[in-house]
């Protein structure tokens, strides 16, 4: 106990210098701090302390997708495929549904069925086909890995079209992640949620179609309404000439008559094709069609084959700018829907950190007080410990970069309140020891040893509960768990290293007959 | 430089001897919480219930009464204002909004609930700027998730706990350290239940806190235990329970000090928004401290742990001689 190996002191002093260092990017004032990031290289402390969005401002949003619809499409286009591949081989088609369990389709005869089987299985073999008994219907379903695969494709174009959106509005560090199977959560610092909704909301599914005689609508048309003019609607082909993803780019300008549109510009195979049905359809109209709602029904003049051309539909100069950042981004795979918001704003944000920091100052005060007056010297030697294991948490919040949240400032105070129960579990042995009997030395030897087993258990413990709550936690909470559990760690090394180190330098130096404790 | 002390080293209260009075006093908490919970439940957040909270800094003081009114003609279901720490700062309250049957399912009907509120607040102020310092909405299947989350977390955290106690120390441990740990867990939810202070995140984050300290207590008091078992072994076990209470009674309470302190400082300077998460703290830190010195040493004396079982450590028992002599 009275000798520290000289190897262990170094290690000792380099966590200590290793802990100082590197959260002092979070005390010192604000041009340090830009010097450090500018100037420092990538080793030396720059970061600071990842701030939670309850504390710098910003906005939380979790998305639902719509899987259901997503796949009642595929089910839908199947029917369709289905159909055209019968008639291409002269099947007989019975009837064709759409059911719960998958798409029926009832042939002429069990061969005829088998036929139908081998094309299906020839164009997707991921579908899964059952067959009735007499052998001439057939079940095509989506099934397993098929729904498995589907549903990682179309959250992951979710992903890459929200942040292309989101990229645009220039903000820093947006969070864009998938959580479970079908859901997308959205963290934008800075924004307030009505940004984020009106950049993400939208599905800005854009399409050309060729319109229908009014009033007399068939099977390959539908009737939309107009997007500004309630009660008026329109039929349209169901199957658009253009669709978004034929747009090459898309910017706001002004016509002719210095009103807001969206200027557009195809790529070669929505030119070609565009120029195409213009020529063969000039004096009737076309309508623009976004999130199946009819933004303006043009007519052809002439056929248009320059491959770009105007959107106009009574935009203001925002409506324009939005709708051309929806179109450049794409257009999302599937609808969804908002299930959990939290926007903090920029005002509530910077009082939590005011007065976490107060608290967190005073609460570490009364501590430091406390400590030396309960155990003088000894106290004061808790006391470096606990400066230390401060220093020790920020580093390593900053080094990994993990987020401080409110809950988590909380973490950090309870962690001070916390940290000292090592010592006072030594000392208050020490005592015993003391009055036992024993010399000051062999007093000290035994409180560190037999304190030792009760420091390491009452620390798993609370380890425990601290990880439990991190597998489980959500956001605020989660950042609670981080700063208790690193905090647990940190008080158990600087509170059995650091004091005993100070300990042992001074048992060296002074070589006192009596423990002033 | 001596420091002071807490608790006279030679202290010896009999704490075994007023186990009867604390098994009442613990048997009436627990019956109260549980009647508590059972007939005016819990004031349960919108994490759990779904919902939406706005918290606004209004630009001059406000009449609650005439907004109240303003906002309950909006026809949104029954929406509460109340203050938040300060006059100028108000937290309403809007229920899940229903789906319209005619919902085209492209604006949730929540949204459109807050830009109401929104819309009728600047009409109150007169078009003054009202600070949004915060819009939280949580939806009826996502409050459902988080609910089950949330006792998902207590759940495993207690049965992680009461393994490592199971893992370390007997079996008899175990159980003692778990009916102190529910003990300190069904009290704090009782306290939620009788204040009705909202229940929500953090609350749980808190009990979970709340059962770390508190089973970090009864270990000290445990160790000590098991150690002087070892130690005396002709000792009467109610003595022995007695004496180890009193030896660790002084660690016990300096912790408990250390960390009020630092959980007064969150109380006082902390803001209104982790109120109720200290709130809960405080109180759970006192009565994780009164479990351990009264609940967790007492039903382990119930346990009837046998002294045989504790010796089979070589090493241990070598301590034990040579720290039984150093005691005489």
């Amino acid at each position: 106990m009275v000798q520290i190996p000289r190897w262990k002191i170094f290690l000792i002093l380099a966590v200590c210098c290793y802990g100082f260092a590197y959260s002092s990017p979070n005390m010192v004032g604000a041009d340090a701090r830009t010097y450090m990031q500018e100037n420092l290289s990538s080793w030396l402390p720059h970061k600071t302390v990842n701030l939670g969005l309850d504390l710098r401002g910003g906005a939380h949003l979790l998305y639902q997708v719509d899987m259901k619809q997503v796949f009642r499409d595929r089910e839908a286009r199947f029917e369709e495929d289905f159909s055209n591949a019968m008639k291409e081989n002269d099947l007989t088609k019975k009837s064709i549904a759409l059911t719960e369990d998958g798409i029926v389709v009832e042939l002429a005869s069990a061969e005829e069925a088998n036929t139908l089987k081998t094309i299906i299985r020839r164009d997707d073999p991921r579908l899964m086909i059952s067959t009735s008994s007499d052998g001439a219907t057939i079940t095509v379903s989506l099934e397993g890995d098929y729904i498995t695969q589907v549903q990682d494709q179309v959250i992951g174009q979710v992903i890459e079209v929200v942040r292309r959106r989101i990229d645009e509005m220039g903000t820093t560090e947006p969070v864009i992640q998938r959580q479970g199977v079908d859901r997308v959560v959205i963290q934008v610092p800075g924004a307030s949620s009505d940004q984020v909704r009106d950049l993400v909301g939208k599905t800005a599914k854009l399409g050309f179609h060729l319109v229908g005689q009014p009033g007399k609508k068939n099977f390959r048309e539908m009737t939309l309404p107009y997007v500004d003019e309630p009660g008026r609607d329109l039929n349209v082909k169901k199957n658009a000439i253009i669709d978004g993803e034929m747009l090459e780019s898309a910017q706001p300008s002004f016509n002719q008559s210095g009103q807001p549109v969206v200027s557009f510009r195809l790529n070669s195979v929505g030119s070609r094709k565009f120029c195409d049905v213009t020529r063969k359809n000039v004096n009737k109209p076309f309508a623009i069609v976004l999130d199946n709602k009819v933004i303006s029904a043009p007519r052809i003049n002439e056929a248009i084959c320059g491959g770009s051309g105007q959107i106009s539909g009574g935009f203001d100069m925002k409506e324009a700018k939005d709708l051309a950042l929806l179109l450049r981004a794409g257009a999302l795979p599937a609808d969804m829907e908002v299930v959990e918001e939290r926007t903090v704003g920029p005002s509530l944000g910077a009082d939590s950190v005011a007065a976490g920091k107060k608290a967190s100052l005073i609460g570490l005060g009364f501590v430091l007080i406390f400590m030396v007056v309960s155990y003088g010297l000894f106290g004061f030697m808790a006391n470096v410990a606990l400066v230390v294991n401060i220093a020790l948490i920020l580093a390593i919040l900053s080094s990994i970069q993990a987020t401080l949240t409110l809950p988590g400032i909380a973490g950090i105070v309870l962690t001070v309140g916390m940290a000292v129960d090592a010592n006072v579990l030594i000392f208050e042995r020490i005592r015993e020891e003391l009055a036992n009997g024993r010399t000051a030395i062999s007093a000290i030897d035994a409180g560190y040893s037999r304190a030792m087993s009760t420091i390491v258990d009452s620390n798993l413990t609370t380890l425990i509960a601290a990880m439990i709550l991190f597998s489980f936690g959500t956001g605020p909470i989660k950042g609670f768990a981080v700063t208790m559990g690193i905090g647990i760690m940190t008080s158990f090394f600087s509170a059995i290293m650091v004091t005993r180190l100070l300990v042992v330098l001074w048992l060296q130096k002074v070589k006192p007959k009596t423990v002033p404790i | 430089m001596r420091g002071i002390r807490l608790v006279p080293s030679d202290i010896n209260l009999n704490f075994i001897g007023m186990r009867f009075g604390a098994y009442m006093l613990s048997a009436f908490i627990i019956v109260a919480s549980i009647f508590m919970i059972a007939t005016k439940g819990l004031n349960m957040g919108i994490d759990f219930t779904g919902g939406t909270i706005i918290e606004i800094r209004t630009p001059v003081e406000p009449n609650l009464e005439a907004l109240r009114s303003e906002l309950n003609n909006l026809n949104l279901g029954a929406i509460s204002i109340q203050e938040f720490g300060q006059v100028d700062d108000l937290l309403i309250r809007l229920p899940e909004q229903p789906e319209p049957e005619d919902w085209d399912k492209k604006e949730s009907p929540n949204t459109i609930a807050i830009e109401l509120v929104k819309e009728s607040l600047s009409e109150s102020f007169e078009g003054q700027e009202i600070d949004y310092r915060r819009i939280e909405f949580v939806g009826p299947q996502v409050g459902k998730e988080l609910k089950l989350k949330g006792i998902y977390a207590i759940l495993f955290s207690l049965m992680g706990i009461m393994t490592y106690i199971w893992f370390r120390f007997e079996w008899q441990f175990g159980v003692a350290a778990i009916v102190a740990l529910a003990h300190d867990s069904i009290a704090t939810i009782g306290l939620f239940a009788m204040t009705q202070m909202e229940f929500n995140l953090s609350t749980v984050a808190a009990i979970l806190m709340i059962a770390g300290y508190s089973i970090n207590d009864t270990v000290v008091v445990f160790d000590r235990i098991r150690e002087n078992l070892r130690k005396y072994k002709k000792k009467p076990l109610p003595d022995l329970f007695n004496f180890s209470v009193n030896q660790t009674l002084s660690r016990t309470l300096m912790t408990s000090v250390t960390t009020l302190l630092a959980l007064i400082a969150l109380y006082v300077f902390g803001g209104e928004v982790i109120r109720g998460f200290v709130d809960a703290l405080i109180f759970g830190i006192a009565i994780g401290t009164y479990s351990s010195v009264f609940v967790a040493a007492p039903v382990l004396l119930m346990m009837n742990i046998k002294r045989g079982v504790l010796s089979i450590d070589d090493k241990d028992t070598k301590e034990t001689s040579d720290t039984a002599e150093a005691v005489t």
